[in-house]
């Protein structure tokens, strides 16, 4: 295991200068899919740049650049360039983390950086009163001390954190975590290792209500069409507005289907998706159709219809002796706000009256009194995704937070306090720390300070 | 009262605050420095104040939501978090008068807010996209971060300035500002704390996607240079850390580093297009 037999291969993955460059040529080279328009079509690097330059793009697969051979293939030599380096200095770290502290000379100690000597002889004449202080002392502050006897004197040693030298090896570890997530997650991955389209994949479903699939499509390569397993249904689709005209809420209400048998039911909204066995489906987008459902009961005999119809053709509902229709319509692009509805029991006039959508007008006729609540028709747009990675992802990040506290603001802290016992009684009191130094040497004085004083 | 009014006055406090370190650095009277602390602190209280104040206000026309979701608000807290990790570090490490070269950034972004001719302050609903609570956790831990960043970008422009008077002219003009090492130790300090908080905000970023979208990463012109902007301090440490770099060369990076902070805050929304709103109000 020794440096000098090591592999010249090896010893290139495991260097920082080349972490360094590939760093640096991530971060440059990611650019280009910010300049350049990523997964359009073909046409438009044609016009926008020329024949010439567009095929020099397929070649580099500029289009879709972030999945193409060589960027992949960077971040592919990262992550073996970080699992080397790590490897290769982690057997390091344990040995020195195993190396016994007591063993340290006082000659040794009289280099340390922060060093004091202190002369106990005033406060303490007897050598093992001075041990009985230094003890208590270390306790009071909360250091736990271990201790040896040596051959002239006693050397006192207590540590704090030693394991915080591994928080830069948990931060390595934690993006091999959240790659190592990313691939099992990738519908790449799934569709060309895996040979199991269904195991990850994002796609995409257009659901008019009442409508229901048990499949999705696939938003990218591979066969499009993606068994999910089970049945989706739409049971409504429901928008909702500010009053000044901003969309506020988009929400379907969806029901999943084992065998034909409800299993669960529930509303989805932008940001509050729906999970079932792995697929979650998230509301992306919606339809307005040209159609309408119309819900009518007629009281006091209590009988009720529902349909779907078309503007401007008449409808009969004989049960209820009334025919209606849609007359006029105020939209706001595709999506109605309201209908002018006719409705005639063939006794006087015909109403005739402005309804919004959703909501329940009470027309009072001589038969009797209608309750009408009419509604668009729409079709509910979905992003269905299965990515049974995203859990490793969501640990590495968790663990890239802790492994960034620790190796930032955690330190391994050392103090060693040496009490002679032949002719002086001088005590060697010494501290060492491998990371913020400034903030330790203020603690260190302040103890020094201490034993000084007593 | 009303948070405009508020935030205007915040504006001023930060102004006069700039002028007043500048003053004190140049005529090298450390009395004003102090006036410059207590405007800072009374223009942060202020600040908090009106931010609270809008919070409300949303409410009262029936938008409720934190008021980080546009370049207003945006711009505006920003401002806030630089004036915080000032103040965090003058009381921490008394270094006072480096508040000439942090707190005109943080007025900066108040005037840009409250004057740019592109930049809306009114209040609006949230679209759905954006009603979620990740929203705020994304935004409060980028800004933070990138507060860390626009001082940490300050104090190395002090330590290339500093660096390049000759002695002599050094004792002259900048007695009253932190040896260089210190500033070096202090630039340090800032990018640790900006790095942790970026990280933090491109994972709350991630987990807001994945929330609404169903995709943690889609490689959007903003996330992309979130990313770089990550990588550049992810270098910039490794450097320190394992090739000793220090002094120039780091102060240098982080100056590289706030500008890449800047573009990604910005340059994004004004030259590349992509999923983040913020340009578009
Ligand atoms: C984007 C990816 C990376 C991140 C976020 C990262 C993060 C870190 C952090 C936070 C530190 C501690 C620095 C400090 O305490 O100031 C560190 C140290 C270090 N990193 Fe990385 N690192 C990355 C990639 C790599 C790679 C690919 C290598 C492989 C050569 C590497 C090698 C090292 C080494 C050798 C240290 C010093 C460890 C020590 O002896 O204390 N890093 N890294």
């Amino acid at each position: 295991m020794s440096s000098q037999q090591k592999n010249p291969l090896i010893e290139f993955l495991a260097s920082v200068q080349l972490a360094i460059f590939l760093l640096f040529l991530l971060a440059t080279t990611a650019i280009i899919g910010t300049i350049i328009p990523q997964n359009a079509q073909p046409a438009l690097y044609v016009e926008q740049y020329g024949p010439m330059a567009a095929h020099f793009f397929q070649l580099l697969d500029i289009p879709d650049m972030y999945n193409s051979w060589w960027f992949t293939g960077l971040l592919a030599l990262f992550t073996a360039n970080l699992i080397v380096c790590s490897a290769d200095r982690i057997p390091r770290l344990i040995r020195l983390l195993r190396r016994d502290n007591l063993e340290t000379t006082p000659e040794q100690l009289a280099r340390y950086e922060l060093l004091r000597r202190i002369d106990m002889s005033l406060t303490h004449p007897d050598h093992n009163a001075q041990l009985d202080h230094l003890r208590q002392f270390f306790r009071k502050h909360g250091w736990k001390t271990q201790e040896r006897r040596k051959d002239n004197g006693v050397l006192l040693f207590a540590q704090k954190a030693p394991w915080s030298r591994f928080g830069v090896y948990v931060v390595h570890a934690s993006i091999l975590v959240i790659l190592a997530g990313a691939v099992l997650g990738s519908p790449a991955f799934a569709r060309k290792v895996l040979k199991q389209n269904n195991f990850a994949y994002k796609g995409s479903i257009m659901l008019p209500e009442q409508g229901s699939t048990d499949h999705v499509i696939s938003s990218k390569g591979g066969d499009p069409v993606i068994d999910l397993g089970f049945t989706l249904r739409c049971d409504h689709f429901h928008i909702a507005f500010y009053d000044n005209g901003m969309p506020k809420t988009y929400r379907s209400q969806l029901t999943v289907l084992e065998n034909g048998k409800e299993v669960l039911q529930q509303d989805i909204e932008v940001n509050r998706p729906l999970k079932y066995r792995g697929v979650t489906f998230y509301q992306s987008s919606y339809q307005p159709y040209q159609d309408y459902t119309v819900q009518l009961r007629k009281e006091p005999d209590n009988i009720v219809t529902s349909q779907t119809i078309v503007p401007a053709r008449q409808i009969q509902w004989q049960e209820g002796g009334i025919s209606y229709g849609i007359i006029n319509r105020e939209r706001q692009g595709e999506i109605t706000r309201r209908v002018k509805i006719w409705l005639h029991d063939g006794e006087g006039e015909a109403t005739q009256l402005w309804v919004e959508m959703n909501q329940e007008t009470v027309i009072e006729r001589a038969s009797g009194k209608y309750l009408l609540t009419i509604k668009q028709v729409y079709a509910t747009g979905l992003q269905a995704a299965k990515d049974p990675g995203v859990w490793l992802v969501y640990l590495g990040c968790l663990l890239m937070l802790v492994g960034l506290y620790i190796a930032f603001f955690l330190s391994h802290r050392k103090l060693f306090a040496f009490v002679g016992t032949s002719g002086s009684s001088d005590l060697l009191f010494a501290g060492m720390t491998n990371k913020n130094k400034v903030q330790f040497e203020r603690i260190f004085t302040r103890m020094a300070d201490k034993l000084e004083q007593r | 009262m009303d948070s405009s009014l508020l935030f205007g006055f915040t504006m001023i406090a930060y102004i006069l605050a700039s002028a007043i370190y500048i003053g004190g650095l140049l005529f090298k009277t450390p009395r004003l420095g102090l006036a410059g602390t207590c405007l800072t602190w009374g223009g942060v209280a202020m600040h908090s104040v009106a931010t609270l104040l809008r919070w409300q206000e949303s409410y009262q026309i029936g938008a409720g939501h934190a008021p980080l979701t546009n370049m207003y608000e945006s711009l505006v807290f920003f401002a806030l978090c630089i004036a915080l990790t000032h103040l965090f570090l003058e009381h921490r490490y008394k270094v006072r008068m480096l508040g000439a070269f942090v707190l005109p950034l943080a007025a900066l972004s108040m005037a840009y807010a409250s004057f740019s001719p592109r930049i809306d302050d009114s209040i609006k609903p949230l679209i759905p996209a954006l009603q979620s609570n990740w929203l705020i956790a994304h935004v409060v831990t980028c800004f933070i971060g990138y507060g860390a960043f626009a001082v940490g970008g300050a104090l190395g422009l002090v330590y290339l300035l500093k660096n390049s008077r000759t002695p002599k002219e050094e004792q002259a003009a900048h007695s009253l500002l932190p040896g260089l090492a210190a500033i070096d130790e202090l630039i340090y300090k800032t990018l640790i704390f900006g790095f942790l908080w970026l990280s933090a905000g491109i994972i709350t970023g991630a987990i807001w996607a994945n929330e609404a979208w169903g995709t943690y990463w889609s490689w959007d012109p903003k996330e992309t240079w979130s990313i770089i902007t990550w990588f550049l301090y992810a270098i910039t440490l490794h450097v320190r850390f394992t090739r000793g770099w220090s002094g120039t060369r780091i102060a240098w990076l982080s100056l590289v580093g706030f500008v890449a902070v800047l573009f990604t805050y910005f340059g994004v929304n004004f030259f590349l297009s992509g999923l983040h709103s913020y340009g578009s109000s």
